[in-house]
């Protein structure tokens, strides 16, 4: 860090000053710009060159002070005192000049090298604000460039000043009164601790401010830190008793009463707007009546566009990614007769399971830029504004719901974003709880699963059901943060609702556009890799053990007789000749066939297609006759044998597969379950199928088709039908308790990754919690629907009407429940 | 009289703030300091919270948080 050829600058700023912009600005980057105040939490950096001098600029959270309260704050600071950056570019906001001057006066006074950066100028311009850049610097003794990072204008000044270096002189604040107090803290720190490695007028303030921090380093010292800690105390009260006023009070507000006085030495209004524009939009945007519906609105919009233009959208990619499926397809060894080589089958998995993800991709590009549209415009806080109140009675926040809108209140979101989303909640408590309850919300994976059952069992009352299932998930998420707060998360930490409502902003297309795609990209990589490490165990899982010696040779026998079947068939047709002396020469045929079919797919024009048959024609004329027989008649017959052969031969692959499945490892453990999942209705299919779907919920509809095979003169036909006839025992009461079953099925691998690293400290835990509660949750729901369903023989609608009720009324119950140590927050800390 | 009685449309002076710790802290950081003058400006739709301006900020506050804070007409 002290190489002559790198310098260290930070980039510090209140929340909503530009500065994210400022960082883009000077590093060319790509970088977070949230209109939310601390979005930030991260540090990031950026690295510019100038000269020959590399210059790594660090973008600080956003901070209102210094002090160490917050999260944000002790990084702040932290990095300020531990990393001795070499600049602080302090951001402020011109037109909001005297808020600002409150953090840059407090950098200062802990001697940091500032430089100012009076930002968004062209904003205090329209307010008619003017600040005088020569007197400010003066006043302040530091280096003061203006900018309007959001039109690029100052980038070359902003880079240029960078390399020069500030005064790194304690700027002292006459704290008038408190002077005596501070002056004997400081000495008998002096005095005390001759090894104090920070300023001591600063530290003997920050004491006095009772800042957590200063008070750890003050334990450090040892016996000589307690002398200092008890003359603290003294004089704390001391200073109490005489002004009725703690000393923190005193300082802040002299702070305040300091950066007044410099504001107004060096700032000129010279106009006097009644109502800022934003005030006007807030005036119909937050209206009594209006507001709800503006919010409905925006809900409207964001799921209309992201999930259901952007799921039209896969309708136009989809066959981008199936046409690579195919082509890796056919990089691999071929398929057996009924079974496939390891290799393939296991690559194929993977493959499946990637693209099952991919597919989401436009899905996510417009869900992520609703977002940072909605970040950058303002409308956040907005949203956190209306529906604070009916949220905070259950434990959540305000800003839990753009969380829950993303997870999928209604039918149709992903939890992944919405866990993601849950960062800029300032409660602890409501935080970790939101993140806790998104996974229940119905994310796009659970609707393959209801539209099954929906439609097989709820066929007069397929409206009624997707409205229970799509209000009843987040009624029970709400009982559920409730209860998670009233209990595991009592003791987290809860924070004052004192939240800013910025000014309405204009999303820039840059902003909305390079946060789109680092999300976008950020998912895609975190998820995709993953996601192919949890196919691989899945296939494992579902593959291993294999069938014994003896079933395997069942399997042959019935390959021989389907072959035999077939060559008598052709005996004595002359096209058949070539397969009549070569064993080989089905296994041949089959191969040329799955080949040419998943060619054959991939052809769009009408050249590409001639020049596809050519090839197969050319590749092998006896196979190619048989394949497209034309007005041959003799080929012809043998194409009949042939298709029947190609369709017994699915029914036996397909029978293969639903035996392998029913031996594996995770087969046994559905077996296995079987008794307890009785309880809930479930069979060891259902189990197997639930099961598959903890790697992605798109399974347990893929595992059913795999466990629900067409039965003789059933081929082609949906799974709707081969449910509803197979499985006779199965009934809508089954149906309703599966739903909710899945309604509060565990999170998906992808989502826990995402809750692991957004719990922050102890995410391995919190991840399992959000494992496990919502199966225990589901199964207890499950099996009381399907235990007392049974036992008063409701149908499976009633069973839901009384359920709905019952939630509804726990609902109620849980919103008045006050917890038990809340305390007023005001005296209380 | 305490910022939470105050109704729409209406001013008042900061008189001091009867909070400690972090709820002290925001209030401070976002210039509720004594003689500084506050605007209700609008309730939530649910009553609660309630937007007020302070300074040329427009900051939300539960009633809960409000009440820590005295004011004078």
């Amino acid at each position: 860090m002290g190489n002559s050829a790198e310098l260290v600058v930070a980039l510090a700023g209140q929340p909503n000053c530009g500065k994210s912009t400022v960082f883009n600005m000077i590093t060319g980057g790509r970088q977070h710009v949230a209109n939310y105040p601390g979005v930030t939490v991260d540090i990031k950096e950026g690295v510019l060159s100038s000269e020959g001098t590399r210059i790594r600029v660090a973008d600080l959270p956003g901070t209102y002070g210094l002090s160490s309260f917050s999260n944000e704050e002790r990084v702040a600071r932290d990095f300020i005192l531990h990393q001795k950056p070499h600049l602080v570019v302090n951001v402020v906001d011109t037109s909001n000049i005297k808020r600002h001057l409150y953090l840059t006066l407090q950098l200062l006074e802990m001697g940091a090298p500032v430089m100012l950066n009076l930002n968004m100028t062209d904003v205090a311009d329209a307010r008619g604000v003017q600040v005088d850049p020569k007197v400010l610097g003066e006043r302040l003794g530091i280096p003061v460039v203006t900018s309007i990072a959001s039109q690029g204008k100052g980038k070359r000044e902003l880079r240029q000043a960078l390399k020069a270096s500030s005064p790194s002189k304690p700027l002292v604040i006459p704290y008038g009164d408190l002077e005596p107090f501070i002056a004997r803290l400081k000495e008998k720190l002096a005095q005390a601790c001759p090894e104090w490695r920070f300023p001591l007028r600063w530290s003997a303030i920050k004491l006095l401010e009772q800042d957590e921090s200063m008070l750890q380093e003050l334990s450090l010292c040892g016996k000589e830190g307690e002398e200092v800690g008890e003359l603290l105390l003294s004089l704390k009260k001391e200073f109490t008793e005489q002004h009725d006023e703690a000393p923190e009070e005193h300082i802040a507000f002299s702070r305040h009463l300091a950066a007044k006085e410099l504001a107004q030495g060096c700032v000129i209004t010279t106009k006097k707007t009644a109502k800022t524009l934003t005030d006007r939009i807030d005036s119909l945007v937050l209206n009594k009546a209006l507001s709800l519906f503006w919010l409905a609105g925006v809900i409207y919009l964001l799921y209309e566009l992201a999930i259901v233009k952007g799921y039209e959208l896969t309708a136009y990619t989809w066959p981008y990614l199936a046409a690579f499926r195919s082509w890796v397809a056919s990089l691999l060894p071929p398929a057996f007769f009924y079974s496939e080589p390891l290799f393939r089958a296991l690559t194929l998995s993977v493959v499946d399971a990637v693209l099952s993800v991919l597919n989401y991709v436009p899905i996510f590009l417009i869900l992520f830029a609703c977002i940072a549209i909605l970040e950058d415009s303002g409308y956040m806080p907005r949203m956190a504004f209306i529906l604070d109140r009916l949220f905070r009675r259950f434990g959540l926040h305000g800003q839990s719901t753009l969380p829950l809108i993303l997870g999928g209140v209604f039918v149709g979101g992903c939890a992944v974003p919405g866990v993601m989303a849950t960062r800029v909640i300032s409660d602890e408590q409501a935080r970790l709880a939101t993140i806790l309850v998104v996974p229940l919300m119905n994310c796009m994976a659970k609707i393959p699963l209801y539209t099954l059952l929906v439609n097989v069992y709820f066929t007069d009352h397929k409206g009624l059901a997707m409205f229970f299932i799509s209000t009843i998930t987040i009624i029970v998420a709400l009982m559920v943060a409730k209860i998670l707060t009233l209990t595991v998360l009592r003791s987290k930490e809860r924070s004052p609702f004192v939240m800013e409502m910025p000014p309405y902003h204009l999303p820039t297309l840059f902003g909305v556009g390079s946060r789109t795609v680092e999300r976008t990209w950020l998912f895609v990589k975190k998820v995709g890799t993953i996601i192919m490490l949890v196919a691989i165990v899945i296939y494992g899982l579902t593959t291993f053990p294999g069938l014994s010696e003896n079933e395997r040779q069942g399997f042959e026998s019935r390959e021989q007789a389907l072959k035999n079947s077939f060559l008598q068939e052709i005996e004595e047709n002359p096209a058949g000749k070539p397969f009549m002396n070569d064993s080989s020469a089905i296994d041949a045929l089959l191969t040329y066939w799955d080949s040419y079919q998943n060619g054959i797919k991939q052809v769009r024009s009408k050249e590409a297609k001639k020049a596809f048959l050519e090839e197969y024609r050319r590749k092998n004329p006896d196979f190619f006759a048989v394949v497209l027989p034309g007005r041959n008649t003799d080929a012809k017959a043998v194409q009949k044998a042939f298709k029947v052969l190609v369709s017994e031969r699915g029914s036996l692959q397909r029978s293969y597969k639903e035996e392998v499945i029913s031996s594996s490892l995770l087969g046994r453990l559905g077996i296995l379950l079987e008794p307890v999942t009785r309880w809930a209705g479930f069979d060891w299919k259902v189990n197997v199928s639930l099961l598959s779907a903890l790697a992605a919920k798109e399974n347990t509809v893929a595992t059913l088709g795999a466990l629900y095979q067409p039965e003789e003169g059933q081929e082609g036909a949906a799974l709707e039908e081969r449910m509803s006839s197979q499985a006779k025992g199965f009934t809508q009461l089954h149906a309703l308790a599966l739903m909710i079953f899945m309604a509060l099925y565990p999170p998906c691998i992808a989502t826990l990754i995402m809750v692991r690293l957004e719990a922050g400290k102890n995410g391995t835990r919190w991840m399992l919690l959000s494992l496990i509660f919502p199966i225990c949750l589901g199964f207890l729901f499950a099996s009381g629907i399907f235990t007392l369903g049974s036992l008063f023989s409701l149908t499976g609608l009633q069973a839901m009407g009384i359920f709905y009720i019952l939630a509804l009324l726990g609902a109620l119950i849980f919103s008045r429940i006050e917890p038990r140590d809340d305390t007023p927050l005001a005296e209380g800390r | 009289m305490r910022l939470n009685e105050l109704s729409p449309g209406t001013k008042a002076f900061v008189k001091k703030v009867h909070a400690r710790g972090m709820i002290s802290q925001r209030l401070r950081d976002f210039g509720f300091f004594p003689g500084v003058e506050v605007e209700v400006l609008r309730c939530s739709p649910l009553k609660d919270p309630v937007e007020f301006l302070v300074e040329s900020n427009f900051i939300s506050i539960r009633h809960e948080e409000a009440h820590c804070v005295e004011v004078t007409e």
